[in-house]
């Protein structure tokens, strides 16, 4: 798919200033209920800069609720998520792929230059950042196409290449392959690397354990709402602690 | 029977002869409809999605007055109109009653309702989809305004062409404001009001068949519009 030669060109989108300058994030005490039920169960933990990030669990183990309540998409109904860093304003720092991309019934172009002018990106510098991370994405040839037109895979891709273009520090992403053929789970994995080597701090939920094999730096394991284990990703994946991962790993876990 | 029948012949007649009389009241019809139903969108549009992304005390009950409004009787907003606007009333030094403008302004009263209230659904239902990818991209409900306003255009075409519906049918609130003044403020419904006052019932009827097939041919107009762009953009 000729992503990788392309990858080689160099960049001319700036690596995030100061890299991860809004990190550590620390997530203390945090609850979240809802309906009358706990969700997210007295979680606490710190997230530094670095290592790429992959919260695991089973269905309804609170894992992407639990990222929403870090990007602040929910407030939590106890504790607190604080970002610890230099910079002043965490939210624009970072950003956030979903599981069904969401995008704006306009071209390809224009579905990034929204999210750029939302951050108040100048319009004059707008077009040479859209060339380039269309690019890099693959998705060069679709500039000015409708971006509901496009097939899935390509648009999760835009949907990358919209929260790439921000710049981000650090970048959330939820199951952002579920719903992707192997093809096109392969080109999404390549460019959440790429921008992992360009300094983006990665912290990504996902059910693909192959995936969180060869992208983990560090696992976050849920369960029921709880946080069971933060270990390094060899460690978790070699000898988990706990007896739910381990029926996890195995495929055996009853949710 | 015959009555039917000689109406499709006057109404054939009157299209056929580009009558210069017709074709003034059409014109005027058109051009206070249209004025009104711009008039409604300028103001409905913000107001209903601002209905719809804003929450305050008290916006439930707003909302159930302005869906409310879409049945406002027609007559009763040409009296509250000509009572504003006649000589005595708060706004008569304007000198707007018996006038276009009078008829414009007691139609957008009409209309305004219906398309905020259709607006505020249409956006609240795309708010639920986008939300959480625009607040994650920095817009606050001010800013995702405009965009959201931008990808509902093709479901918002039709709340403009029921406003429009509205305003081209009623008669009570023109013909109280208007007057129904020859070549002044003579549009096709106050047209056909008279005639049927006057026993034309042939004319009347003819003159019905045009407004009909005028607004068969704006809304077919349109709805071609909208197919083709919402397939283009899926």
């Amino acid at each position: 798919m000729g992503l990788s030669a392309r990858q080689a060109e160099p960049s001319n989108i700036p690596a995030p200033q100061a890299q991860a300058a809004i990190l550590p994030l620390e997530v203390r005490n945090v609850c979240f209920d809802a309906h009358g039920q706990r969700l997210i169960d007295d979680i606490s933990f710190t997230l530094k800069a670095g290592p790429r990030t992959m919260i695991l669990g089973p269905n309804g183990a609170g894992k992407s609720l639990l990222l929403r309540l870090c990007h602040g998409l929910l407030q939590p109904s106890a504790g607190t998520v604080r970002w610890h860093g230099t910079d002043a304003d965490p939210a624009r720092h970072q950003a956030m792929v979903f599981q069904h991309p969401v995008l704006l019934r306009r071209t390809v172009a224009a579905n990034i230059a929204y999210a750029l002018k939302l951050r108040n990106v100048a319009r004059a510098k707008r077009p040479g950042i859209i060339e380039n991370v269309l690019s890099r994405t693959g998705l060069a040839r679709f500039t000015d196409k409708p971006a509901r037109l496009l097939s899935g895979g390509e648009q999760q891709k835009l949907s990358l290449a919209r929260a790439w273009a921000t710049r981000p520090q650090v970048l959330f992403l939820d199951e952002p392959t579920a719903s992707l053929d192997p093809a096109a789970s392969h080109a999404v994995e390549t460019i959440i690397q790429t921008m992992h080597d360009e300094g983006t701090r990665i912290i990504m939920t996902t059910h693909d354990l192959g995936m969180a094999r060869r992208l983990a730096d560090e696992v976050v394991f849920l369960n029921k709402g709880r946080l069971l284990e933060q270990s390094p990703a060899d460690a978790f994946f070699n000898a988990p602690e706990s007896g739910e991962a381990t029926a996890f790993l195995k495929g055996e876990l009853r949710w | 029977m015959t009555d039917i029948s000689a109406a499709f012949v006057t109404a054939l007649q009157l299209l056929v002869s580009f009558d210069a009389n017709l074709l003034a009241i059409v014109g005027l019809s058109l051009k206070i409809s249209l004025s009104a139903v711009a008039v409604a969108v300028l103001i409905g549009l913000p107001l209903g999605a601002g209905l719809a992304l804003f929450k305050f005390p008290g916006r439930d009950g707003i909302v159930v007055f302005l869906n409310a409004l879409m049945g406002l009787p027609p007559v009763v907003v040409g009296l509250v109109v000509y009572l504003f606007l006649s000589r005595s009333g708060p706004l008569g030094v304007f000198g707007l009653l018996f006038t276009p403008t009078a008829m414009i302004i007691a139609q957008a009263i009409l209309v305004t309702p219906i398309i905020a209230a259709l607006t505020r659904q249409v956006i609240a239902d795309l708010w639920v989809e986008y939300a959480e990818q625009l607040r994650s991209l920095g817009a606050s409900p001010v800013r995702a305004m405009p965009a959201l306003l931008f990808d509902a255009r093709f479901t918002l075409v039709t709340a403009v062409l029921a406003g429009f519906g509205r305003a081209s049918a009623e008669v009570g609130a023109v013909m109280i404001v208007g007057g129904n003044i020859d070549h002044v403020t003579r549009v096709m419904t106050t047209a056909i009001a008279l005639e049927v006052s006057k026993g034309d019932l042939a004319l009347a009827l003819g003159l019905g068949i045009v407004l009909i097939s005028l607004s068969l041919a704006i809304n077919a107009a349109t709805y071609t519009v909208k197919l083709r762009a919402e397939a283009a953009w899926a």
